[in-house]
């Protein structure tokens, strides 16, 4: 298997965007990551994207998005994993290169959540659950996150106030991220009277949803020209645990992050001590806390202590969500594992609004979560700073 | 031929079950909304059972039938029909049976009609049922009365249009709780109430409903059959009669000669309402609760259109030894939670959007 | 109309129909192919009693299309007595008194109607646990 390398990155602003289609924004996002990589080509383009049936009435899209692009021929597939779309898209496009087969491939996350005016993205959403025996009977994604909090809740005997730091923290770095869908810091005034969704988890708990793009461009590491900006792939591992979250063995332990953390970090021959900072799936603040957790950096009650402290700040220990991550920047489910990846190559490349600058990173990790924790692609990424 | 039905193998019932919901609005509460409370020293009874937004006239029958089966201690697939009597049946086309058939096990050899006859479909559904079992077509036979009566709001007959009902499987003498001795049925056309195809509610005659319609169908009925049986008011442990109120029951119950101790313990409307097709037939299964072997029991329904069926039942050592198997009617009618007329609203889909 | 999956689904949704493995006897529901414990392929079906504690819960106050009407109403993770978790709605309670570690047990309720002139669907809820 050959070295992989990211040499491009794009992105566009992720909100409501009413007056763009779903192949508008796919390709804004994409001929930006061709322009950075300096690149006129590609021979494959991975699709992630979960919602575009239901939400867009158009499946199909890696031929669609291709062809628009201007790449009618080359391999194209939409490869969906729930949330956790973006990031199976970009195995997908890392596995082309790895293999031989592919020399230059884009990896692209795609979704537009304001598609149909209206609930319908809650109903899209849910179907990342078990339809029959979790949605249809009126589960709602937030319901599931809710009841996993809960129980959290009950058997650590915390306060539910301890949690907002975590959205508290996201939005503090969004406000400097041009890309972000808020701009504005909350308070934890704000987060207490905040609206109940499913008890516990109110308004603020939970990520936003909008629309969005991002995309990479992916290419053999022999084939890097400009080798300053571009990041090695040092790990991208899949791992999968049931769906339905009354399956789960542990209901508090997010068995596919622990899978899939420890097979990345062995791939990339690092240890924790290494990662400089962690873009994780933080859809919910419980999940934050379970997937620090599970992924080994430390448990979630310390980990809901030292985030008081600073811990997870730009200037601590281990930064997470640089960039306001999905409760800051916004959650566009099949494009986020993109973003993620996106953010995680300008934080390496030193190219990070000031404020958010992480010093000196040099190994970055992100982890996009599809579900309640049912698919987990965790990427370990190289700076050559 | 004489006038009593009674099948040619003996038979009773062998299980028996209630429910009731545990929703309950004050009658003073609907006439806050609607009269000012003008009318509070008149109120008809003092509350009626409201049913739940999930609940409806199948899943409260596949609940009273889940009694009736552990009451009965017998293979659910040994019923050979599910015979559920209501005004409310949530199909037009498309049997409550079939559902609670599925539900309770008792699936597919079986049959699984609905029946319709006001507030008496409940014991034309166990007249047939006795039928069916008495004939030796089968060995048992389940037969409900259950419904989620809806009353026009502001209309008089929202005071009391209740919600709830009764299970009973019948089988054969020797496993009864209680054996039928006979029965009658007496029927003409009388249209003191009725709902046309498409309404949503029903339309009646007020006073009219009175005597020409509850007191003469139920008298006959009532007289006829112990005519016939030979047996005079004092001969029955306990009665219960359809219980659209306090007053109608109680008025009848007198005028034939029976006494308070007779007919109180089966009156339930006070405290839920008019339960429609489930009304006399769930005040029966208070009576079960608390008869004891030997006892004689009278059933009398009386439904719109109109008619009244009337049996005689005797209990047996049985009863005793499996009544406490399941929830006592007195438990359904004691669980109780007042609601206000505005959830009442929302529930029972009288809020047009 | 959902008609053909909901009538598939019926033996769960009426009986909590699920499957015992033959090899371990381990309970799942809903029913598997697969055994979670031994893998083995020898299952069973199997009537659970309905019996069960809560495990977790949550009051849901904004919904999915088809349950928009019956906002707020509250779902619950219930540990069956014999063994296997489940997902399902808690009725007949009131959201101020619904405990982790409460006993409950199944009833069949309604779960929604499509519309005035489509199917109604019913399946497992779960209430406070009653003293029979």
């Amino acid at each position: 298997m050959k070295k992989v390398a990211i040499i491009g990155i794009g992105q566009v602003p992720v909100r409501e965007h009413w007056d763009q289609s779903i192949k508008a924004l796919a390709v804004q996002a994409l001929f930006h990551a061709l322009e950075d990589a300096n690149r006129d080509e590609i021979d494959g383009l991975y699709v992630g994207n979960m919602l575009s049936g239901r939400l867009s009435e158009q499946e199909h899209l890696g031929a669609l998005i291709a062809e628009q692009a201007g790449f009618p021929g080359i391999e194209a597939v939409k490869i969906e994993a729930a949330c956790a779309s973006g990031a199976a898209a970009f195995r997908q496009a890392v596995l082309a290169v790895a293999s031989g087969r592919k020399k230059c491939v884009a990896a692209l996350g795609v979704e537009k959540l304001t598609e149909l005016s209206g609930w319908h993205a809650s109903d899209g959403l849910a179907m990342a659950a078990d339809a029959d025996f979790e949605t249809s009977l009126g589960l709602t994604f937030v319901a599931l996150n809710a009841m996993v909090m809960r129980r959290f809740i009950f058997e650590h005997n915390v306060k539910r106030e301890l949690f907002a730091a975590f959205p508290m923290l996201a939005h503090r770095n969004a406000r400097y991220n041009p890309n972000a869908m808020f701009q504005h810091e909350i308070s934890l005034n704000q987060y207490q009277q905040a609206k109940m969704i499913a008890d516990p988890i109110n308004l603020l708990d939970s990520s936003p949803i909008a629309d969005g793009a991002a995309a990479l461009i992916v290419v053999p590491w022999d084939d890097v020209r400009d080798q300053h900006s571009a990041v090695e792939v040092l790990a991208c591992e899949v791992a999968t645990d049931y769906v339905a979250l009354h399956d789960r063995t542990n209901l508090l332990h997010l068995a596919g992050v622990e899978q899939s953390t420890k097979s990345a970090l062995k791939t990339a021959g690092l240890s924790h001590r290494d990662i400089s900072f962690f873009e994780l799936h933080d859809a919910f603040s419980i999940m934050s806390v379970l997937s620090l957790e599970a992924a080994g950096f430390l448990s979630a009650e310390e980990a809901l202590k030292k985030v008081q402290e600073g811990y997870f700040d730009i200037g601590g220990t281990l930064p997470i969500a640089t960039m306001g991550g999905l409760k800051g920047r916004g959650h566009p489910v099949g494009a986020t594992g993109l973003y993620q990846i996106v953010e995680a190559v300008l934080q390496l490349r030193g190219k990070a609004p000031t404020p958010l600058q992480v010093a000196e990173p040099r190994f970055a990790m992100t982890q996009n979560i599809g579900g309640t924790g049912a698919t987990v692609v965790t990427s370990i990424l190289k700076g050559q700073m | 031929m004489s006038a009593i039905l009674k099948p040619i193998k003996s038979v009773g019932i062998v299980g028996y079950g209630a429910y009731v919901p545990r929703y309950r609005i004050k009658t003073a509460e609907i006439s806050r909304v609607w009269r000012d409370e003008q009318d509070r020293y008149h109120l008809p009874i003092k509350q009626k059972s409201v049913p739940g937004p999930d609940e409806d006239t199948i899943t409260m029958s596949i609940e009273a039938g889940k009694n009736a089966l552990k009451r009965a201690g017998i293979d659910p697939r040994e019923i050979r029909a599910v015979w559920i009597g209501s005004e409310s049946h949530p199909y037009a086309v498309k049997p409550s049976g079939t559902v609670v058939a599925q539900a309770l096990g008792i699936y597919p050899a079986n049959t699984a009609g609905d029946l319709e006859f006001a507030c008496k479909a409940g014991t034309e559904a166990l007249q047939a049922a006795l039928g069916y079992v008495g004939s030796g077509m089968a060995s048992y036979a389940l037969a409900i009365g259950m419904d989620t009566a809806q009353g026009r709001p502001g209309d008089a007959l929202e005071y009391t249009a209740a919600a709830g009902g009764a299970a009973f499987i019948v089988g054969a003498e020797a496993q009864a709780l209680a054996v039928l001795e006979g029965a009658y049925s007496y029927v003409t056309d009388t249209p003191d109430f009725f709902r046309r195809n498409y309404e949503k509610y029903p339309q009646h005659g007020n006073r009219f409903t009175g005597d020409p319609a509850y007191f003469h169908h139920i008298r006959s009925s009532v007289t006829t059959l112990m005519e016939e049986l030979r047996l005079r008011a004092s001969d029955f442990k306990f009665i219960s009669f359809h219980q659209p109120n306090t007053k109608f029951p109680t008025k009848m119950a007198q005028e034939l000669g029976f006494k308070p101790e007779q007919y109180v313990p089966g009156l339930l409307s006070p405290k839920v309402g008019n339960t429609y097709a489930g009304s006399s037939i769930l005040g029966f299964t208070a009576l079960l609760d608390r008869a004891q072997p030997g006892d004689r029991l009278l059933l009398a329904s009386f439904g719109s259109g109109a008619g009244s069926d009337a049996f005689s039942f005797v209990v047996t050592e049985r009863l005793a030894q499996v009544r406490e198997i399941a929830p006592s009617t007195e438990w359904y009618v004691q669980r109780e939670r007042s609601i206000d007329y505005s959830t009442y609203a929302r529930w029972r889909g009288k809020i047009r959007k | 109309m959902d008609i053909p999956r909901y009538w598939r689904l019926k033996d769960q949704r009426y009986r909590l129909q699920g499957t015992v493995c033959s090899s371990c006897g381990h309970y799942s529901f809903p029913p598997r192919i697969v055994c979670p414990r031994c893998k083995s392929k020898a299952l069973r079906p199997y009537e659970f009693s309905g019996k069960g504690k809560v495990f977790s819960f949550t009051v849901v106050y904004q919904t999915i299309e088809r349950y928009q009407d019956k906002v707020p109403y509250i779902v619950a993770l219930i540990d069956l007595e014999e063994g296997p978790r489940l997902t399902a709605q808690l009725t007949d309670v009131d959201a101020g008194d619904v405990q982790i570690g409460m006993p409950v047990e199944m009833v069949v309720r309604k779960y929604y109607e499509e519309n005035t002139d489509g199917p109604i669907f019913y399946g497992y809820k779960f209430r406070p646990a009653i003293p029979f």
